[in-house]
């Protein structure tokens, strides 16, 4: 899947054919510099890889320095792999934003927002416990029963239940891209996309 | 440059709306569309505040319609409103006018400039 590495900028809302209000996402995507191509007789697999936002000479390990010279690079903060490139780019070249036209469906890889510990309420819809009468007075969100008793004398795997919540990988799919704006290496995504305002985000195509 | 701003504007179709601020009666030409057919509504009031920037800007107008108060928030850029002609323009001393949500009558008049 050919894409592109970008930030999200922030949410904004624009006017559809109607007139009415389509809730959009900003991205910054790229340009972004093909710093390796992966090939079948050297890595076992066909892939490209990007790299995007420039970051300081001193923040930057010396292996990775070392990385990013071989394509004559300034050193960049993030390095994605792409598979299946419809044409493959140079080694050294820029993957810009006009990779995208108007209309397409794209997914959108990021990194959502962290929300902490959290109950089986908030993290997995549990209902909680119905009312507050009948005796019921201080387990409103508990997660009730979580299981049976003797048999099987243990807590099945995979049982949902209160925990650290958010900051995950989320793609999401089929999201249409409103605008390209190659000038300032902008794409107008319709709907949201995860994580905060400035995340890294994968635009795949 | 703020990027959401450059975004939006890649958006905007540029159009003349009219010089208003709250306190100044407008009459709001807006297009709706019925079936497969679009008619103008008009709706007058006195703007109450002008609201946030670009694309999302929006407004408010209070009329008083059989009696009732009643508050319209249009979208300044939306491709429904087909023109904004101002009939008035009031001296109020403030950009939001919420007060004048609580007088009635003679109290909600609002002085007119003359030029």
């Amino acid at each position: 899947m050919s894409g592109i590495i970008g930030k999200k900028i922030g949410m904004t809302s624009v006017f559809g054919a109607e007139g009415k209000y389509i809730p959009c996402t900003v991205i910054l995507a790229g340009p972004c510099v093909v710093t390796q191509l992966r090939t079948k007789e050297n890595d076992g697999y066909e892939a490209v890889q990007l790299a995007f936002e420039d970051k300081k000479d001193k923040h930057t390990p010396n292996a990775m320095k070392g990385h990013f010279k071989k394509t004559n690079t300034t050193p960049k903060r993030k390095v994605v792999e792409f598979r299946e490139f419809p044409e493959q780019p140079a080694l050294g070249s820029e993957v810009k934003v006009d990779l995208f036209v108007e209309g397409e469906y794209v997914n959108v890889v990021g990194t959502s927002k962290g929300k902490g510990f959290q109950g089986v309420v908030r993290r997995h819809h549990f209902s909680g416990v119905g009312g507050q009468t009948h005796g019921q007075h201080n387990r409103l969100r508990a997660p009730g029963s979580l299981g049976a008793s003797s048999d099987p004398s243990r807590v099945l795997k995979g049982m949902r239940a209160a925990g650290h919540m958010g900051a995950s990988r989320i793609k999401i799919q089929n999201l249409e891209v409103l605008k390209v704006v190659p000038e300032q290496n902008l794409l107008i995504i319709k709907g949201s996309v995860p994580g905060h305002n400035g995340s890294f985000v994968i635009v795949e195509k | 440059m703020d990027l959401v701003k450059i975004a939006q504007e890649s958006f905007i179709q540029k159009r003349e709306t009219p010089v208003f601020k709250a306190g100044d009666t407008v009459t709001v030409y807006y297009k709706i569309i019925e079936g497969n057919k679009e008619r103008i509504q008009q709706y007058q009031g006195v703007v109450l505040q002008r609201k946030g920037s670009g694309l999302t800007e929006t407004f408010t107008v209070r009329k008083i319609s059989n009696g009732v108060g009643v508050e319209r928030i249009f979208p300044t850029q939306s491709p429904k409103i087909d023109k904004i002609v101002v009939d008035k323009r009031g001296i109020v001393r403030r950009a939001r006018i919420f007060y004048l949500r609580n007088i009635s009558g003679k109290k909600a008049r609002i002085e007119e400039k003359r030029s």
